[in-house]
């Protein structure tokens, strides 16, 4: 089976969807000649054609309503929005039209559309290039949001979202883009949406993450083994809606957790599940639930990136506090 | 006068200084020869300091970099703005911020992750830089309008590209500064590509600078190479607008000999035929075969201005370079005007961490 990154990964669920569906067609900013500015797109304009990998004018509303409009016309739009800072540009299009359209048309348009962002940060870009704006998505009724953190989830739930005649929003971990190299079959497979997997098993606590941080959890995980700490490790991969029982069990199994996240602390996803925590398992937690997140500050730049971004060493030490307890 | 000879809607494009450095002297506009040779040296610097960026990030100290190398004289469209006008820059004006005067020092260091370095010299009227292409326009706007409720004379010079001006947020800038009459002077430079997207992909129209008489006020489409068309059009706009006549627009027509930033790779979507054919355009070698034909410039002062232009600009990557790294503590500074006592908490995770962590590492040698 051959060895592939997130990037390659998702490359192949676009190409293989592309020559099954001809209704997929792919668009957004320079995802055509240049093959998008990660090469998630690479190698597919020339394969299928100018008409179905299109580069558009620099617009992300318009590349985000005129999917809307697309699906509604019996196409297979995915949209492909630059960079996550560039999402808010489009947010109108997005929150009150496309995750509306299922309620406004009182069911009669089901639009099957995926808008496919870079996330998140780590790689010493710019300014709006390294945010994990995941809980605006999450927070809107009727969107699926979607984050994958190695290349076999990558394919697996790219095809699902592409199946799944659903709005979805599928955030791709960039700083892990190339970082993660695993088996990923050429055959046709999915990975369900709105599942989460445990990644790693464990009895002692639980560590809940997404998306790249999924690394530095495992990371975490494995550093504590050592200390003698067993840590059961849920890749959360569906945000929304998401999968809170996976937790619930796990945590009513350890009776601690920590979750880790990129994004702010204050109304991050790890606050809705402490909230679903404390609902569903308050009677078995045995320790406060640590919140191991960014902060609530606007993402700096490089220089101060690596003290804004949790590394496994904070995953750590939050894992530490909550089985100190 | 420019802006009435030069219809963009029939396709009139205004230059003044030819490629081989012939001026048409009946379109010549306030620029003696001895600013022209001023801004020559200006431009010639500012492209060393764009080539100094450039190898900063080579050297690894700068995560990305946007130049601006063929945009020189669309640039010093700046050196025309005066100190009572407001410059809204986007991440490609580092040519026009340093003829603004705000030290390359600090716009290398903002390029090296230490955002210090979008700090403007107090009363500079110099937004930071828009990164999210297309937003900064509408600022512009109200910045001008503000001028105009309070009766200053002045003008905002709104800086995007060609494509931004695809955005609806442009759209909606000039909307409103033609519905307001806001003193604004709208700066488009075409550099033809929006990272790999060709400027006849961007709009089907011929021009942008026709756009203009969608909104109701006066554009016009130069040669952005042409520094005596960059300094006609921005003169005339600003007189005007200072007059109370509204917005303008202007479509500087250049070319973007770089990539669009440091993580791009053009060979993806040009030739490098594409490249040399441009290269003739090249905004400094017809001001240098002008003045060298007026007896102005030669081969000796060349040299000698290269050798002061490289000094300045490596003085200023030395002194950007030897910035000391911003403290965690500047995490926290701007959020809000008072820290809330949850994010002091924060802050205090934060420096206790890097306690221990430096504790660590010290431990460790």
């Amino acid at each position: 089976m051959a060895k592939l990154n997130i990037v390659s990964a998702l490359n192949q669920a676009l190409d293989q969807e592309m020559a099954r569906n001809p209704r997929l067609l792919i668009l957004g900013e320079d995802v055509g000649r240049e093959g998008g500015v990660f090469r998630v797109t690479d190698g597919l304009q020339a394969k299928y054609g100018a008409e179905r990998v299109v580069d558009t004018p620099l617009a992300e509303s318009a590349i985000v309503g005129a999917a809307l409009g697309l699906a509604a016309g019996g196409m297979l739009p995915v949209a492909e929005i630059q960079f996550e800072g560039f999402l808010h540009v489009a947010m109108d299009q997005i929150c009150n039209q496309v995750a509306r359209y299922r309620n406004r048309s009182r069911g009669r348009y089901q639009l099957g559309l995926v808008i496919r962002v870079p996330w998140g940060g780590g790689i010493h870009a710019p300014e709006h290039h390294s945010e994990s704006p995941e809980t605006l998505l999450a927070h809107t009724p009727g969107l699926t949001v979607v984050q994958p953190s190695n290349p076999y989830d990558a394919k697996g739930l790219l095809l699902s979202a592409l199946r799944l005649g659903e709005p979805v929003v599928f955030c791709e971990p960039k700083r892990v883009y190339r970082a993660i190299k695993a088996e990923v079959p050429e055959a046709d497979y999915t990975v369900p949406i709105g599942k989460a997997a445990v990644a790693r098993k464990g009895k002692d606590l639980t560590i809940v993450a997404w998306g790249a941080m999924m690394r530095e959890a495992l990371e975490a995980a494995e550093e504590l083994q050592a200390g003698g700490a067993s840590a059961e490790v849920i890749d959360l991969r569906t945000l929304s809606p998401m999968d809170s029982e996976t937790v619930v069990q796990s945590v009513r199994k350890t009776g601690r957790l920590v979750i880790a996240h990129e994004a702010p602390r204050t109304l991050g996803l790890g606050a809705e599940i402490a909230a679903r925590v404390s609902e569903e398992a308050l009677t078995s937690l045995l320790a406060p639930i640590e919140r191991v997140t960014g902060f609530d500050t606007v993402m700096p730049l490089s220089q101060l990136e690596e003290y804004y971004l949790p590394d496994h060493r904070r995953v750590l030490a939050g894992a530490r506090k909550a089985l100190s307890v | 006068m420019y802006f009435e000879r030069f219809d963009p809607m029939q396709g009139q494009c205004l230059q003044i200084l030819d490629q081989a450095g012939r001026l048409q002297e009946a379109l010549r506009p306030d620029l003696p020869d001895g600013r022209a040779r001023q801004l020559y040296e200006r431009m010639s610097v500012m492209r060393l300091a764009d080539r100094m960026a450039m190898s900063l990030q080579r050297e690894g100290g700068m995560g990305t970099y946007a130049p601006f190398y063929g945009q020189e004289a669309a640039q010093a469209s700046a050196a025309f703005l005066g100190p009572e006008d407001w410059m809204v820059p986007t991440y490609r004006e580092t040519g026009a911020l340093y003829l603004r005067g705000v030290p390359l020092a600090n716009l290398y260091r903002y390029w090296m992750g230490d955002e210090r370095g979008m700090l403007m010299p107090e009363g500079a009227r110099t937004l930071p830089i828009a990164i999210v292409v297309g937003s900064q326009p509408l600022h512009a706007v109200g910045l001008s309008w503000a001028m105009k409720l309070k009766g200053e004379k002045a003008a905002a010079a709104a800086y995007f590209g060609d494509g931004a001006s695809s955005q609806g947020d442009v759209h909606e800038a000039m909307n409103f500064a033609g519905v307001f009459q806001t003193p604004t002077v709208f700066i488009c430079q075409n550099n033809q590509f929006a990272i790999s997207l060709p400027r006849r992909q961007q709009t089907a129209a011929a021009t942008i600078a026709q756009r203009a008489a969608g909104y109701g006020f006066p554009g016009l489409l130069i040669d952005g190479n042409d520094i005596f068309a960059v300094a006609a059009a921005m003169t005339e706009a600003l007189a005007d607008i200072r007059a109370g006549k509204g917005p303008r627009l202007i479509e500087m027509l250049t070319y973007r000999l770089g990539p669009h930033t440091t993580a791009d790779d053009p060979t993806k979507y040009r030739n490098a035929e594409e490249i040399e054919k441009f290269k003739p355009a090249d905004p400094l070698l017809r001001l240098r075969r002008y003045l060298e034909a007026k007896g102005l410039w030669d081969q000796a002062a060349e040299e000698d201005l290269l050798r002061r232009g490289q000094a300045e600009v490596e003085e200023a990557a030395g002194k950007a370079k030897a910035a000391p790294p911003p403290a965690p503590d500047e995490l926290f500074a701007y959020t809000y005007r008072s820290l809330p006592p949850y994010l002091e908490r924060q802050r205090e995770e934060l420096r206790a961490a890097s306690q221990a962590q430096g504790a660590v590492e010290a431990k460790r040698g």
